[in-house]
């Protein structure tokens, strides 16, 4: 598949997620339990792409010693429970990172 | 009756905080989809046509780890499901609007619009209320147009020294915050992440991304069924 028809079949399955139930669904048709459920969908999906991005290097090897992503993200989460700010942990997580690869 | 205006305005207004965090995603955005070696004017085009952060890092995460069409689209896919419950949620709010409104308004529901919008719809009554959507998703489309644009014409000068594809999953991190403090997700966040890193060299086709997404919503699944009948 070329790219562009790859960015085309992307771009229609994220609008008709979107789209679908705001035309198609009636409220009723949605109730409390499937709410329930779809409300977990970033814990779920999230840790799925963050989790090999930290521990799996670029050989696709898993990486636990003398990996200073696994203590920047660590900084990083802390900093993020504690301010709640999507802000201040992407930049104290790339700070800590920076910190351990050039300075330690 | 407010202005349509008036409401579009109130709109941005209320955005306005929560498109500080934009900013640095669609400069990264920019800058790995041209080191990953998208042209820019694709680099471009995904921005306009998918016009969804998570969306489109995730896309550029499968597409460098030599992942299929197939799996990536899938991948995109169960990454937007999240755009349903904010479809339901709003549709109670949109459904006396012509089509073609909804049509326009579908483009702009993303996650900062739904958050403040969702505030605003349920507190106010007015007709021309979906304005305030219009007026949040506007903002963010604005913001994100142009700092992919930024992160194109930057990502020849940012050295590949600088790790800034660690950006990635601390972005993603980022988007979690509020819910490492509940029992519940973070145990779904472990039993995802978990999944995700010992399958990433088992699981075919790189459907890691699916395959720990439904570990996750299973485990959620009977978390709270289990939470709701103490």
């Amino acid at each position: 598949m070329s790219n562009w028809a790859l960015i085309l079949y992307c771009g229609l399955i994220t609008y008709l997620t979107r789209f679908s139930m705001i035309a198609l669904i009636k409220k009723e048709m949605f109730n409390d339990r499937i709410r329930e459920i779809l409300s977990f969908v970033p814990s779920a999906i999230f840790p799925a792409i963050i989790f090999p991005a930290i521990f799996i290097n670029d050989k696709g090897l898993f990486e636990i010693d003398d990996n200073p992503k696994i203590l920047a993200a660590i900084i990083a989460m802390v900093i993020g429970i504690f301010s709640r700010s999507i802000i201040a942990t992407i930049f104290s997580g790339l700070a800590s990172y920076w910190f351990l690869i050039f300075v330690v | 009756m407010k202005s349509s205006f008036k409401v579009f305005l109130k709109g941005i207004i209320d955005v306005s905080p929560l498109m500080i965090p934009v900013v640095p995603f669609g400069l990264i955005f920019g800058v790995l989809a041209i080191d990953i070696g998208f042209t820019p004017i694709e680099t471009m085009a995904m921005s306009l046509i998918i016009f969804g952060g998570a969306s489109q890092i995730v896309l550029l995460q499968l597409f460098s780890g030599g992942a299929s069409s197939l799996v990536i689209i899938s991948s995109v896919g169960a990454v937007n499901s999240r755009h349903l419950l904010y479809g339901a949620v709003v549709s109670e709010h949109l459904s006396d609007l012509k089509l073609i409104w909804k049509i326009i308004i579908s483009y702009f529901l993303i996650d900062q619009a739904f958050a403040i919008s969702n505030e605003y719809l349920k507190k106010n009554k007015n007709n021309n209320r979906y304005f305030h959507l219009v007026g949040g998703g506007a903002t963010c489309w604005v913001i994100w147009q142009s700092t992919t644009f930024l992160g194109i014409i930057l990502g020849a000068a940012i050295p590949e020294k600088l790790g800034l594809s660690f950006a990635v999953p601390l972005t993603f991190l980022a988007l979690l915050v509020n819910d490492f403090r509940k029992f519940i997700n973070v145990i779904v966040i472990i039993i995802s992440g978990l999944v995700a890193t010992f399958g990433y060299n088992y699981i075919p086709f790189k459907a890691y991304v699916i395959v720990a997404a439904l570990a996750g919503l299973f485990t959620a699944m009977i978390l709270t069924s289990k939470n709701r009948k103490v």
